[in-house]
């Protein structure tokens, strides 16, 4: 039975069920598509540390408040949110065309990154040099230092690791080899990160305020 | 890889606003750790801010509004994860208050 055959009686010719087998998942791109499960599944990873820090914070009496200033998270949280902002900004830089403007933005975001994670090392220095450590809790439980080091510690890495993957595209973008797609995928990654910190400024810094 | 998507979706402006309404609720997230009510109620009102943080932050700076397929897609197989991961509260709270029926 030839393929006009089969179109005739009303079945899928084979020229059409590979249009169908190749065809992009929501006409989203395979890269594309691939950061979107990443996110997916390392919103699960997240979510599995916050739930886990709220279960033994809500079963932990005296849960200690150590936090007397919010002017560095709020400092962190304000680079954050604005990279983000940035990072729009290089992405339709991309896509106008703009090779000189998106490479800019990129860095940009970038730096933003960097300084995020120097003021986030200060405030872990802050901490240890009062005694707190990853197994020790100068305020009480040492299952607040143990929480407070992972989650925010897990975050610091996908910050550094998307200040790494940044500079790395925005290089290979301005050199040619990557396309504004690249900047855009790449650009989801640093969402993620912002969202991420959205969830960790309240749980893990703001509820944990001192009165 | 440039998708339509992407570059039918609004302009600089709109991003601007999202930016900035990202900004007053992360503010918000601050004042109310200042308010002078418990814990519970204050982790309800930011969990609040938060979600509605995040759900600007997918829905405009990473695209979701723009392709209802994967919105969907994303947002079904987060939320059932998220939702999964909730059945300890009530062991949690007897962790800490005991069984009702030792009282």
């Amino acid at each position: 039975m030839s393929q006009a055959d089969l179109s005739i009686h009303g079945q899928v010719s084979r020229s059409e069920a590979t249009e169908i087998m190749t065809a992009p998942t929501f006409h989203v791109p395979a890269k594309k598509m691939a950061m979107w499960l990443f996110i997916i599944a390392d919103s699960a990873t997240f979510a599995g540390c916050l739930v886990a820090y709220g279960f033994t914070r809500n079963a932990t009496p005296n849960w200690p408040r150590p936090f007397h200033s919010i002017t560095n998270v709020a400092i962190m949280t304000f680079i954050l949110l604005s990279s983000s902002l940035t990072m729009m900004i290089a992405v339709r830089a991309a896509h106008a065309g703009d090779k000189a403007k998106a490479f800019l933005w990129m860095m940009i975001t970038a730096v933003a990154g960097i300084l995020f994670a120097i003021l986030h090392i200060r405030e872990w220095m802050g901490l240890i040099a009062e005694g707190a450590t990853l197994f020790h809790n100068p305020w009480g439980t040492p299952l607040f230092s143990s929480m407070f080091f992972s989650i925010t510690g897990l975050h610091l890495l996908h910050v550094t690791g998307g200040i790494v993957a940044l500079i790395a595209v925005a290089l290979r973008y301005q050199g040619g080899r990557y396309g504004s797609d690249d900047l855009e995928v790449t650009g989801l990654y640093w969402h993620f990160v912002d969202l991420v910190w959205m969830f960790v400024v309240p749980l893990v810094y703001l509820l944990n305020l001192s009165h | 890889m440039a998708t339509a998507d992407t570059h039918n979706s609004g302009g600089m402006t709109r991003d601007l606003i999202v930016y900035v309404c990202l900004l007053a609720l992360a503010g918000i997230q601050f004042v109310i750790a200042y308010q002078d009510i418990n814990t519970s109620q204050m982790f309800e009102r930011m969990l609040i801010v938060a979600i509605v943080e995040a759900g600007l932050a997918l829905l405009f700076f990473m695209h979701l509004s723009d392709n209802r397929g994967l919105r969907w897609f994303v947002l079904i197989f987060t939320v059932a994860v998220i939702f999964g991961m909730q059945y300890g509260w009530p062991d949690s709270s007897r962790l800490i208050n005991g069984v009702p029926w030792a009282r």
